[in-house]
């Protein structure tokens, strides 16, 4: 075995940090709009709004159901060839497109799950005093299920940063792309790879941090 | 006042009121009595549109609606006229006491915030949990979660509130507190109708007691002439089961 090129890797340090922000604003555009998204999908099912519900449930089918690769693909290569306005989207819009909705057709079950696992008495409560749907539901339940699907919902966005490196693919020059060049022009796959991955796993660790904090705050008015 | 006539509630082929026609003074205490299941819960339940009743008609203040024409406006005006304490307190968790307390201020009525928590203030004042404004529900007991309860219930300024077995789910130790504050209510001469299987509570508190089995009032009257000269077989038969194990 060859020993590891520890200087070729420390070198590789501050050059493949400047891409770690692409990355970064791919997961972290990417996860805000799918929590939105999510939110408005679990509030369709869980109030069975009609039509709007048959369409959420396709929604989440398809985009659970098909590989992620599969539908980056889609929006990058074959959404321009059947509409040409579309050609006018670029690698980055494809990738938080691609990310928003596989990531929302998940998220929206778990934020469901969390919705319906609030106690029924919260509901009525709210109702007693005259709340309307819409501001029971805003202050009321989904406070309480945000604390139920925060560490489902920080398990999908952990897997979201990892997945933004698929975004390659698509040509994309974020911290995989950019490995990928650097390791192609110097043969060191190893060393280039290796550096990339401790960085994808000391942003996921401090992500990890961030959840614990999280959930110690939401878990404050619950404590006996 | 408040005025129920012929109200119905089926559930599918199940009647559990059958054509409840009542009338209720402003300031008026009714105790509402009866064997379990047999629909003293869902007449409070009814009034407060938490069941959509069947048919028939309710006034509460100077609001009359008739139920199968009740529109979402409706039920929402009925619902702010009229208060409700849950047999398990049912306090927001999320929220701590003097929010409970405030929050329908705040999100319903739109007071300023100021305006609202200094009434929630007052009101946990009068139900003697000014120290636990800020406490969550999960850290009181039993019998502090049912005041704040009814505080909520104050809060509303409702035309009448709603206990539905108020003291059912509570360890014994609290139950005092709980029918202590509600006498004190009581003798405030807010209207309160009242479910409940503490006997000692209808007689000293209540202007009325009524008898409810099968979805109908069988019997209806002041304390001392339910309890002591019931008039309907049924009645008598309750209350000699219910004074065996709970005496008054």
């Amino acid at each position: 075995m060859d020993v590891l090129n520890v200087e070729y890797m420390l070198g590789l340090v501050p050059v493949l940090l400047r891409y770690l922000p692409l990355t970064l604003q791919l997961a972290g555009i990417g996860m805000v709009l799918a929590l939105i998204l999510a939110c408005l999908f679990a509030v369709v099912r869980v109030l069975r709004i009609p039509v709007l519900n048959q369409l959420t449930i396709v929604f989440i089918s398809f985009f659970r159901g098909t590989p992620l690769l599969v539908q980056l693909f889609l929006f990058y290569y074959g959404l321009p060839q059947l509409f040409s306005a579309l050609t006018v989207i670029d690698g980055v819009t494809a990738t938080v497109m691609g990310l928003t909705m596989h990531f929302s057709a998940y998220m929206a079950e778990s934020i469901r799950a969390a919705i319906v696992g609030v106690d029924r008495s919260q509901t009525e409560a709210a109702l007693s005093i005259g709340m309307t749907n819409g501001q029971l539901m805003r202050r009321i339940v989904l406070p309480q299920a945000t604390r139920v699907a925060l560490p489902t919902l920080m398990n999908y966005f952990i897997d979201m940063i990892k997945a933004t490196s698929l975004a390659f693919t698509l040509g994309v020059t974020e911290l995989m792309g950019a490995t990928q060049k650097e390791a192609a022009g110097s043969f060191l796959y190893f060393e280039a790879f290796i550096v990339a991955a401790i960085m994808y796993w000391i942003v996921v660790e401090l992500l990890s941090k961030l959840q614990n904090y999280l959930e110690i705050r939401l878990n404050k008015a619950y404590n006996r | 006042m408040i005025k129920l006539a012929s109200l119905s509630k089926h559930f599918g082929k199940t009647v559990v009121l059958d054509g409840i026609d009542l009338t209720i003074e402003k300031g008026e205490i009714v105790v509402i009595i009866g064997p379990s299941g047999t629909g003293k819960s869902t007449l409070l339940r009814c009034i407060n549109f938490l069941e959509q009743p069947t048919s028939g008609t309710m006034t509460v203040g100077d609001l009359t609606v008739d139920v199968n024409r009740a529109s979402r406006a409706d039920i929402l005006a009925m619902r702010r006229q009229t208060a409700f304490v849950f047999q398990n307190y049912a306090l927001f968790a999320n929220k701590t006491a003097l929010q409970n307390i405030a929050e329908r201020l705040l999100v319903v009525d739109k007071w300023p915030k100021e305006k609202a928590y200094q009434r929630a203030r007052e009101i946990l004042e009068q139900i003697g949990l000014a120290d636990k404004a800020d406490a969550y529900p999960a850290s009181m007991s039993g019998g502090q979660q049912q005041r704040v309860g009814i505080g909520r219930a104050m809060a509303a300024g409702a035309e009448v509130i709603l206990f539905d077995e108020p003291t059912s789910s509570l360890d014994p130790e609290w139950v005092e507190e709980v029918l202590g504050l509600m006498k004190q209510l009581a003798s405030e001469r807010q209207t309160m109708m009242v479910v409940t299987h503490e006997m000692s509570f209808a007689r000293d508190v209540a202007d009325r007691v009524i008898f409810i089995d099968g979805g109908h009032i069988v019997e209806q009257g002041p304390p001392s002439e339910i309890f002591h000269n019931p008039k309907d077989p049924r009645t008598k038969d309750f209350l000699k089961k219910i004074l065996a194990t709970n005496p008054v």
